[in-house]
């Protein structure tokens, strides 16, 4: 077990170079011979598997969807950022740098996000050359807009279906891999556990989900690129398949889980309509830049939006933080929106709602229209008409969305939003390589903890799935795999794969066995009820308390009495499912704990015992300037370790967006 | 908008697995709100039959927000169901009213088998990109990506082509089970950017050489792709791959 970050010496700007001039490599013919597996063809499985393929070695990549195109990264809306400066409005690699670690509050190592600039200019330059095509300029260069938490313009989108389009790049580049024979795809395969020996992690147990066959593969090097585990609440942004079991097996097998309650919470979402929803949308943050938020003035004000006068209406954001308005980074907007509603300020039929509202944005765009057309006459009807007109090319598709999922036309009314859980900045613990606590087990993307801090601001998780998967993790796996180049093939046949697969296929026969009388679905419901209330948007001690006791009152009920029916050995979903439930009920015990353990509050982690007289997060860096790194030891039992951060650049002050 | 509950009659194809015949079952829902989803029905359905001790229907979804290509339905005669330009995900329960009977089955085409219910198998999409849906650039050999001006007009189509979500609900709907619309998407996009020149001609021979392999029918432009395709891809995108597929061809001849 190795806990050292490995953080190189040096200049901070001259780290990753140094690091690249002094790696070690492994030569052509000995890549041929090194096997490697990837869990997740997401931004990060994707450009990892297509890139290490592209350099020599033999990979297999593992997905649970039936294509690799379809992992949950394909439904990234609103953009990715990198340090270009074409717009020259001041960006640097150190300024996204500075950005993303004030962002996050101050609670990730700035040497990884330093790493994160660098790369990120070249990751715009490798998808515009595989052909994705990102909103231009009439002049032909490349277009961008802002998003919350800065000052610049520094994201690169494709109207809103960024994630779509650098997915279907990586995608793309990873089939053509498969046609040269240097990946193997396995779709519509789960795996289940990942197997060690020596100490190292050596393949996985996965299973076939159409034929509910158990399979050993074998790797020198095992990649998780599994995404993130905010279904840990039932309801989120995240597709309905996304979990935490490849992560959570690996973390049973000695793998540290990294800031574990760290989740986001999205201030802008389609809100919640009745029992029966089965997941939130997200409505992109990108919508900050021309919506403008705002509640009544006067508490359980019933007047349709439009009746309500400008002079009654609280544009709180723009109120509250003038600097960055409505602009400010998620976690600040979140609190705020939950703050006005409970307080009774919220709107729509549950009160648990704020509006989004485009009526300036299509007057402004409009006047600049009819200046363009040399329109000096035009009303502002038609003004509002051409106005609309820009607003749908921005965001038509998001639009569009709102109204099939709503009944309601949001280019009439204002659209309702409340927060929702969106992101996990929490995740495997890695280090500077990218490598878990187990040697040769890498995390990348979102299933890692590693670069967001506390809070992530818009557009850097493509941004970091990316940088990971293409220009990270090509020279970090080679440092170690050039030790590697003498281990053979180990067979499967080796005990310790047919262990794990006799612990794996026990514990699917232990679940088929329970045939109790509840659905898995209701224990998830139950689950996201407890983690929403208690570990969400705001925490406390006492809170925490219960959730930890009711969560393994849960788990209890869960192995006693839940119900799934079908087969083992065939195409079984509730199966599935019920695997993922179950580890996302151990999961959360520990979300819970990591979140008691941590009284403070930074980024999206809200302490109420920790905050300033105007109800803005306090935090403690005398004694929570750390990364916790939990360390599995059986049943409900962890052990924290500390990884001191020590910020060389970026001195941490309190965040302020006002 | 105004809220309303309704019961249903549903009959939904059943199929253990790809070996076995299939048939129509039918089952009645009650209670079902206008402002669920067409999936969250199918939840609602689920949970009732495993609470009765029945196999629960299989389906494939994933995003629920139109986007990730999963879900896959045929409804009362059509791919995705009665809305257009939308996937079953999106498609809401105001469709509906009280007391239809709503016929839901899988995308029959040879080309994409039937695993279980109405989950199909779509891996020959994945081939033909294989065969050359893609521009051949290594990591880390690009070029800075404003050096590459490209016109906004032509940006734009291939965005347009390049939202294909790769869902197959165009096959679904085709009496001849063709798959052009997705391959020409493809080739489409890729043609019209400068970074697919120098594979143009190879891309666009190899990939329809490999959709005639994996036995989707031929097109007879009757056009019941486009009206079914839930990301608006347009015939045009066709047009644009015969003439490709032309060029490419009389070019290799020579
Ligand atoms: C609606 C939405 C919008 C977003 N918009 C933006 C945005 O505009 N900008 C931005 O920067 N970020 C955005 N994000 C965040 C971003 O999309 C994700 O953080 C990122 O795409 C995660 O990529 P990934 O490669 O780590 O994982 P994913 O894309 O989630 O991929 C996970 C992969 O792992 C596989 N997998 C998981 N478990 C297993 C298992 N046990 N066995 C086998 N395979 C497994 C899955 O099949 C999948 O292939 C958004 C997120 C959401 C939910
Ligand atoms: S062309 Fe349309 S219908 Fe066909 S796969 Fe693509 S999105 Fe689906
Ligand atoms: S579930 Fe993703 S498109 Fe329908």
């Amino acid at each position: 077990m190795s806990f050292d970050s490995k953080i190189p010496t040096g200049e901070m700007n001259e780290k990753w170079n140094d690091y690249k001039g002094h790696v070690k490599l492994v030569n052509p013919a000995n890549k041929r011979k090194l096997e490697i597996i990837v869990v997740g063809t997401g931004l990060a499985g994707a450009s990892a598997a297509a890139s290490l393929g592209e350099m020599g070695y033999k990979v297999k990549a593992f997905c649970f969807q039936d294509s690799p195109r379809r992992a949950h990264s394909i439904a990234a809306q609103g953009g990715i950022n990198a340090a270009k400066n074409y717009q020259n409005d001041g960006d640097s690699v150190f300024r996204l740098f500075y950005d993303t670690v004030k962002g996050g509050d101050y609670r990730a190592r700035e040497a990884n996000v330093h790493r994160l600039a660098e790369v990120s200019s070249s990751i715009i330059d490798q998808c515009v050359a595989q052909g994705v095509p990102f909103a231009r300029e009439y002049g032909g260069l490349l277009s961008n807009r802002s998003f919350g938490g800065t000052q610049v313009q520094r994201t690169f989108y494709a109207a809103g279906q960024t994630g779509q389009q650098l997915l279907l790049g990586a995608y793309s580049a990873l089939e053509r891999q498969v046609a040269l024979g240097n990946v193997t795809m396995y779709a519509r395969h789960e795996m289940q556990d990942v197997v060690l020996i020596d100490e190292k992690a050596r393949g996985i147990i996965a299973r076939n989900l159409v034929t509910g066959e158990l399979e050993k593969h074998f790797g020198h090097a095992v990649l998780l690129c599994s995404g993130g585990y905010g279904n840990v609440f039932y309801l989120s942004t995240n597709a309905m398949g996304s979990n935490v079991t490849a992560a959570w097996k690996a973390h049973k097998k000695g793998a540290f889980f990294g800031n574990p309650c760290f989740t986001q919470i999205h201030p802008t979402c389609i809100p919640v309509s009745g029992e029966y929803q089965s997941k939130l949308t997200l409505m992109s943050e990108s919508l900050r830049n021309d919506g403008r938020i705002w509640v009544p003035k006067k508490k359980d004000d019933n007047r349709k939006a439009i009746d309500i006068q400008e002079e009654e209406r609280d544009y709180y954001l723009e109120r509250r933080y003038p600097a960055f308005g409505n602009l400010v980074p998620r976690d600040v907007a979140s609190r705020a929106a939950k703050e006005r509603c409970d307080e009774g300020y919220g709107v729509g039929t549950t009160k648990l709602a704020v509006y989004l509202d485009f009526k300036d944005a299509f007057v402004r765009y409009g006047k600049i229209e009819q200046g363009k057309q040399g329109n000096t006459t035009g009303t502002l009807e038609e003004a509002i008409k051409l106005g609309k007109a820009v607003v749908e090319e921005k965001y038509g598709n998001l639009f569009e969305m709102y109204g099939k999922i709503t009944g309601e036309n949001p280019y009439e009314m204002p659209m309702r939003i409340y927060p929702a859980v969106h992101y996990t900045m929490g995740g495997l613990w890695v280090n500077y390589e990218l490598q878990t606590t187990v040697k040769g087990l890498y995390a990348l993307g979102e299933a890692n903890f590693s670069d967001h801090g506390a809070n992530r601001l818009g557009a850097s998780a493509l941004m970091q799935g990316l940088a990971d998967g293409y220009f990270v993790i090509p020279y970090t796996l080679g440092n170690y795999l050039a030790d590697d180049i003498g281990t053979a093939n180990i067979p499967t046949s080796h005990p310790a794969f047919e262990a794990t697969e006799k612990a794996v296929s026990n514990r699917i026969d232990t679940l088929m066995n329970i045939k109790g009388t509840k659905t898995v679905e209701s224990f998830h419901k139950r689950l996201g009820k407890i983690m929403w209330e208690k570990c969400g948007m705001a925490r406390n001690a006492k809170g925490l308390q219960e959730a930890i006791t009711e969560i393994q009152e849960l788990k209890r009920e869960f192995w006693s009495d839940v119900k799934i029916s079908g087969e083992i050995k065939a195409m079984n979903p509730e199966l599935d499912k019920a695997g993922r439930v179950a580890d996302f009920i151990e999961l959360g015990e520990l979300m819970c704990k990591d979140a008691l353990e941590r009284n403070e509050s930074c980024g999206g982690h809200f302490r109420e015992e920790s905050q300033t007289d105007d109800g803005e997060a306090k935090r403690d860096d005398v004694n929570f300037s750390y990364v916790s790194a939990w360390e599995f030891r059986g049943e409900s039992n962890w052990q924290l370790n500390k990884e001191p951060l020590n910020f060389e650049i970026v001195k941490p002050s309190q965040r302020s967006y006002k | 908008m105004e809220h309303y509950n309704m019961n249903l009659t549903l009959k939904v194809w059943r199929q253990k697995n790809h070996h076995s015949a299939g048939t129509l079952e039918s089952y009645q829902v009650k209670d079902i709100s206008s402002e669920m989803s067409f999936l969250e029905m199918f939840d609602v359905l689920n949970e009732q039959l495993i609470t009765d001790g029945k196999d629960p229907i299989a389906f494939d979804h994933d995003c629920r927000e139109g986007i990730c290509g999963s879900c896959s339905m045929y409804i009362d005669g059509r791919a995705h169901g009665p809305w257009t330009k939308n996937t079953v995900c999106q498609l809401h329960m105001r469709a509906f009213k009280n007391g239809d009977t709503i016929v839901v089955e899988p995308w029959r085409s040879k080309a994409f088998p039937v695993i279980k219910d109405l989950m199909v198998n779509r891996s020959a999409f994945d081939r033909i990109i294989q065969a050359g849906g893609y521009i051949s650039v290594n990591t880390g050999n690009a070029v800075d990506a404003n050096s590459l001006p490209i016109d906004k007009k032509d940006a734009d189509n291939a965005f347009m082509a390049a939202a294909c979500i790769g869902c197959g609900a165009c096959v679904a709907a085709c009496i001849n089970s063709s798959a052009m619309l997705f391959v020409s998407a493809k080739v489409a996009q890729l043609s019209l950017l400068p970074q697919g020149q120098p594979e143009r001609e190879s891309r666009v021979l190899n990939m329809v050489a490999q959709m005639d392999k994996e036995s989707f029918g031929n097109c007879s432009n009757t056009y019941a792709c486009e009206a079914e395709c839930p990301k608006g891809i347009s015939v045009s995108n066709i047009a644009r791959l015969n003439k490709e597929y032309l060029t490419a061809g009389l070019s290799t001849e020579q």
